[in-house]
């Protein structure tokens, strides 16, 4: 609590700050103040969009010029307020940035950049060439904006507007990362396997924050046309797009107070660089380039994470927390019946190009059973694993879950069936709280979108989501860890955190790639008693496993893998004994 | 449009996409090696071709100084490691290829008139200013955070663009140039005439990519840097070094990019800026091979060159919207053609 | 460094102790100590994510370590790469294999070579024969790419390609990983051949018995740590590593 007090305490200094600052300075800081503003609302886009989802643009100027070009036309060819033009000029940002998310998203995480580099080109020759927007020109006479009767059209009043709406963007920005949503956004970076297994989709979550990063600089064009009442192609070229990304990695790309600061330093630099270089290289140009180019690549060379983060230790943290207090328990799933069949694989296979990692498997796995998939490394167990679950589907063969084939289906369709997973790398986000990356595996259980999210109408959902989370981490025994960042535990207790997460997800199937692996002794013997209640509530489990000892005295029915065949299946007793399988697991030299 | 001016921008068309499917080649192994989408290469472009004709107009080129300040920038960085690891014997190297060997190029150019010297000797004095800032920016940008994500990369890249352009404005000023035609030999074939300069262009280009191809196919280091592509990991464990590969395919970008330079600059004037954008029509070349597939992605760039000309002629102002707008439905059909897995 | 060496001293080709390995803020390898002589294979057994492949993976530089490490006599300063320890005959054949797929199989040997080509050296083919007289099948395969080879094929082509560096230590991460008895009966008998050409060997293996048999001196690492050490035959007879690396093969 008093942490937040404190980070509010701050929050309303700032805002009084903000609400005097015209008052207090002149017309050309009032000026500056408001282009910082401007660029901050683009650059806080940006953040989302690099820092958060790992994703990035060069192009966001261009969407700037399209929420200011959609304005100063129908604003003055068609004579339509302001204010209809503002949810125009976001509709046709929204087409344009939804239809270049679906043509790039689906391939490799740089063809979106370099698909807005080239999309941020051929959109400023088109500003400049369309006679109806006046080519090279531009349009003037773009009407002020009015509140009521009230006109604005001064610097100061611009700056109440252009600040009000970057605060609320802001604090929309930060409900949004601290929510469901959200934390599907986060989890991209960590690349979108683990997500995807998760029931994250991610192509629509990478897809919604590039929108929203677009939309977010479609305000900023407006507001700009408005208070310059002109545009031209100038301020929307790539160069000025660049200059975006610039001001959101110097002040710090992953925080939403980066954006400003960020913007900030980079435009008071690029005002002083103007005044002076020229003077000092006798020759007029843009050679505040040169010097903005450097700054970038020694930023990306020693501090990557911007300047935000020097300062961000003399400010609080606020860590997403579960409440104890009233919070209804989420809905669980019912559990097929105990002892029927939940997962048939028929002869599954997987080839590498000339490797066979699995030749024709087969073996069910029953609700309310422990069956575990052992055999020598490179067997082909987390082959086998990545096919069942959707990750890396098979080459050939039949999965059926819960009596529907699952095998073309992706891994987010076959975790919303009711199977979770865990990996036998470890695949957690290493900066977020372990609470926060076991409520990801909750994702599926809640529906609050982003807008919800935005304007804080999914709290009691996201507790709800919280809350599951809390009891499962305590459930697996982390009870004192729960807060701190999952990347600071032990490697074996990671693992641990990856159980929570499956089982944040309420499955009625459980896969567990290597769970006990780098567990002391007695961590072993509570996660096989943890297992143990699982699988007498009725969840069915397939668990890959070295430790023989931990296997034979938990499992139900064992499946031994060799060389991606099937080598042997039946009661541990049998298979302790099976001749052929002390063979593999031996194979001695002579 | 008639036969003739068809033919005519045809071979206006394959002129300019001999040259991006260069750029595109060299992008595509830049990036293939050491995962630096290089939006830079366009610059080396314009510095090879603002070199040339600064010798030929018997200035004394900026490119110079660039060298001079980035081979000083180097010494500072490998003199002070190697003085903190006490190998001073070192040093004396480090300042002779750094400083020492830009400082004799500069003595040399100053002692002769470069403006009389045989146009082959202009062109390899371009080469010699222009080709080593390829690994000399591997050096000072990129070494230092090769490890990082493509995404970073790609930022430093653009950053170094940035700089660079405007380095370029600073040295070579705001005034284009343009270069006097290799060659006014023409032929006439039909009712066709074929400019002896398009004639060059494509040649030197063909011979160019053929010189790669038997780099890479016949010796050793070109499998090194194949290799590297492949499997960095492996390649590190046979001592290929990602350094070692970084460097060299820097060197083979600046030198393909400094040969454009000199190829394109008796056929479109070359300001500071202009390589961006011929990079970039590299650029689109490279994409449509998936900045993976080497015939592919010069197939593609002759196809961007081609386009350019013809849409030069229908609506030439809006040329680069053309041209630019061209990477949505490539980055669709790539889209729709890979299913994007992830190692798991 | 010229300081004279005493010939125990001398045959000893590795060394390293108080060696620590951490991933982030997680400890993977504690206070690790161990030694491989000249023409000796010694082995490192235990379960998986005991930090078997972190082991190697720090000995050949691609992990920083702490701790000190002598190769050759030579104390290795903490930030050496792998290239330098290539250059000196250190040479890692990883569990990954780490082939390149879309080469031929002679190509992926030439560029084995590849640090002694650069050296000056020009006996590759002399030395790309003997690898054939090695593994004959690579003979036959040469023109076939490595990424169409079957597993056997490919743990030789990852050894061969190592030999071709003419190792002075080569290290073995899970040679017999995913590979059916009768190849990696091939495999170890090759590994065993191997040391009569002087070369020492520091073999990581989950097939304990099999590491067990063709080892001098093994090592038994558990959860970052040795827990075990000693003679490979004194070993294969302990009940502690009956028990719990020879599985329940002891129960026999």
């Amino acid at each position: 609590m008093k942490r937040s007090v404190q980070s509010t305490i701050l929050l309303l200094l700032f805002i009084v700050a903000l609400l005097a600052a015209p008052v207090l300075l002149s017309e050309f800081y009032v000026t500056l103040l408001n282009y910082i503003g401007l660029y901050a609302i683009v650059a806080l886009g940006l953040v989302m969009l690099t820092g958060v989802g790992g994703l990035t643009s060069f192009g966001q100027a261009a969407f700037a010029g399209l929420g200011a070009y959609t304005s100063a036309y129908l604003t003055t060819v068609h004579g339509v307020s302001p204010w209809l033009t503002l949810p125009a000029g976001l509709l046709v940002t929204a087409i344009v940035a939804l239809s270049l998310g679906l043509v790039t998203l689906r391939l490799s995480g740089h063809f979106l950049p370099l698909g807005t580099i080239a999309w941020g080109i051929s959109l400023y020759y088109l500003f400049g060439n369309l006679a109806a927007l006046g080519g090279h020109t531009g349009i003037s006479g773009v009407p002020p904006l009015y509140i009521f009767d009230l006109e604005i059209r001064s610097g100061r009043e611009f700056f109440y507007l252009i600040w009000a709406i970057l605060l609320a963007l802001i604090l929309a920005t930060r409900n949004l990362l601290d929510s469901r949503e959200g934390r599907a956004i986060r989890a991209l970076k960590g690349g979108s396997v683990m997500a995807e297994a998760m029931g994250v989709n991610t192509p629509r979550s990478k897809i919604v924050v590039f929108a929203v990063a677009a939309l977010y600089a479609a305000v900023s064009g407006w507001l700009y046309a408005h208070l310059q009442r002109f545009v031209n192609p100038t301020p929307f070229s790539l160069t000025q797009g660049i200059e975006y990304l610039f001001m959101a990695v110097v002040g710090g790309v992953s925080h939403v107070w980066g954006a400003i600061l960020g913007a900030g330093l980079i435009t008071v630099l690029k005002q002083w660089l103007q005044d002076w270089l020229p003077r000092l290289l006798g020759q007029s140009g843009n050679f505040e380039m040169i010097v903005f180019g450097l700054l970038m690549i020694i930023v990306l060379q020693r501090a990557r994470d911007g300047v935000w983060p020097m300062l961000q230790r003399f400010f609080p943290q606020d860590v997403a927390r579960a409440r104890s207090d009233g919070v209804r328990r989420l809905e669980k799933r019912p559990l097929p019946e105990s002892g029927s069949v939940l997962l048939e694989v028929t002869d599954a296979s997987k080839c590498f190009g000339g490797l066979v990692a699995n030749d024709r498997v087969s073996f069910r796995v029953r609700a309310g059973e422990i069956m575990a998939l052992i055999g020598p490394n490179g067997a082909g167990k987390s082959t086998m694993f990545n096919g069942i679950s959707g990750v890396d589907p098979l080459t050939s063969g039949r999965v059926s879950f819960r009596g529907e084939r699952v095998e073309s289906l992706p891994a987010r369709r076959i975790a919303r069936l009711g199977m979770s997973r865990t990996f036998q790398h470890v695949r957690l986000l290493p900066a977020m709280s372990v609470i926060e990356n076991v409520a990801i595996g909750a994702h599926l259980r809640g529906r609050k979108s982003f807008i919800a999210a935005a304007c804080r109408a999914d709290r009691d959902e996201d507790a709800r989501l919280l809350q599951e989370a809390a009891l499962q981490i305590e459930r697996c025994g982390l009870r004192d860890q729960m807060y701190e960042p999952a990347g600071n535990l032990p490697l074996g207790r990671q693992r641990l955190v990856e159980i929570a997460r499956a089982l944040a997800a309420d499955p009625c199937l459980l896969l567990l790639d290597e769970p006990a692996a780098g567990l002391r002794y007695i961590e072993k013997q509570a996660l096989a008693e943890l297992l143990r209640r699982l699988r007498a509530e009725g969840i069915g489990i397939l668990l890959v496993e070295h430790d023989m000892e931990f296997v034979m005295g938990l499992a139900d029915r064992v499946v031994v893998m060799e060389f991606g065949r099937k080598l042997a299946a039946g009661l541990p007793e049998e298979i302790q004994r099976n001749p052929a399988v002390v063979e593999a697991y031996l194979g001695g030299v002579e | 449009m008639d036969l003739q001016i068809a033919l005519l921008l045809g071979q206006d068309g394959v002129t300019n996409g001999a040259i991006y499917a260069l750029l595109a080649l060299a992008l595509v192994l830049v990036f293939a090696v050491t995962r630096v989408i290089f939006i830079p290469q366009g610059e080396f472009v314009a510095f090879g071709a603002l070199t040339l004709a600064s010798l030929q107009a018997g200035r004394l080129p900026g490119t110079v100084w660039l060298l001079l300040a980035m081979g000083t920038a180097i010494a500072l960085i490998e003199g002070s490691a190697a003085m903190r690891a006490r190998r001073f014997r070192r040093l004396p190297l480090i300042l002779l290829i750094n400083c020492g060997a830009p400082l004799l190029l500069a003595a040399s150019l100053l002692a002769v008139s470069p403006a009389e010297l045989p146009l082959l000797v202009q062109v390899l004095l371009t080469l010699m200013l222009v080709v080593p800032l390829g690994p000399m920016l591997y050096r000072l940008a990129y070494q230092p955070v090769a490890e990082a994500s493509v995404l970073a990369l790609l930022i430093v890249s653009v950053a170094v663009h940035v700089t660079l352009t405007g380095v370029g404005l600073l040295f070579f000023g705001a005034e284009g140039s343009r270069t006097p035609a290799f060659t006014d030999v023409s032929f006439e074939v039909g009712d066709v005439v074929l400019q002896g300069q398009t004639i060059l262009v494509i040649v030197a280009s063909i011979l160019l990519i053929v010189a790669l191809y038997l780099f890479f196919e016949r010796t050793l280091y070109g499998k090194a840097l194949r290799a590297t592509a492949m499997n960095r990991t492996g390649a590190r464990l046979m001592g290929i070094s990602g350094n070692l590969a970084g460097l060299l395919s820097f060197t083979l970008a600046g030198a393909i990019g400094a040969f454009s330079g000199v190829l394109i600059s008796p056929i479109t004037t070359i300001y500071y800026d202009s390589g961006f954008l011929i990079g970039l029509k590299g650029f689109v070349g490279a994409i449509i091979g998936g900045l993976a597939s080497y015939p592919v992605a010069a197939g593609g760039a002759v196809l961007v060159g081609l386009l350019e000309a013809y849409s030069s002629f229908w609506a030439s102002a809006f040329k680069e919207v053309i041209v630019f707008t061209l990477i949505i439905p490539v980055l669709l059909w790539r889209s729709l053609k890979t299913r994007h897995v992830e190692e798991a | 460094m010229s300081t004279p060496l005493t010939t125990e001293e001398r045959s000893v080709v590795l060394e390293v102790s108080d060696l620590s390995v951490s991933y982030g803020k997680v400890e993977a390898l504690h206070g690790l100590a161990l030694r491989v002589h000249r023409g000796e294979i010694v082995t490192v057994i235990g379960p998986n994510g005991a930090g078997k492949t972190t082991l190697l993976s720090a000995l050949i530089g691609l992990l920083p370590m702490r701790g000190e490490m002598s190769y050759l006599g030579e104390r290795q300063s903490a930030d050496r790469s792998v290239e330098q320890l290539v250059r000196q005959g250190m040479t890692l054949v990883p569990e990954k294999r780490e082939l390149f797929a879309e080469m031929s199989v002679g190509d992926n040997l030439l560029l084995g070579a590849f640090d002694r080509y650069r050296a000056g050296h020009r006996d590759q083919l002399e030395t790309i024969d003997h690898v054939f007289d090695i593994f004959p099948r690579l003979m036959e395969r040469r023109e076939q790419m490595a990424g169409t080879l079957s597993g056997g094929e490919r743990q030789m082509l990852a050894m061969g390609r190592a030999l071709m560096a003419k190792p002075r230590l080569l290290l073995l991460d899970e040679p017999s990983l995913g590979l059916a008895p009768l190849v990696i009966r091939e495999i170890f008998r090759t590994i065993s051949q191997l040391r009569k050409t002087g070369v020492a060997m520091l073999l990581v293996e989950q097939n304990a018995r099999a590491a067990l048999q063709v080892a001098d001196y093994a090592y038994v690492l558990e959860t970052g740590s040795v827990s075990l050490e000693g003679p490979s035959g004194t070993l294969a007879s302990d009940p502690r590593v009956i028990e719990s690396y020879l599985g329940f093969g002891g129960r026999q």
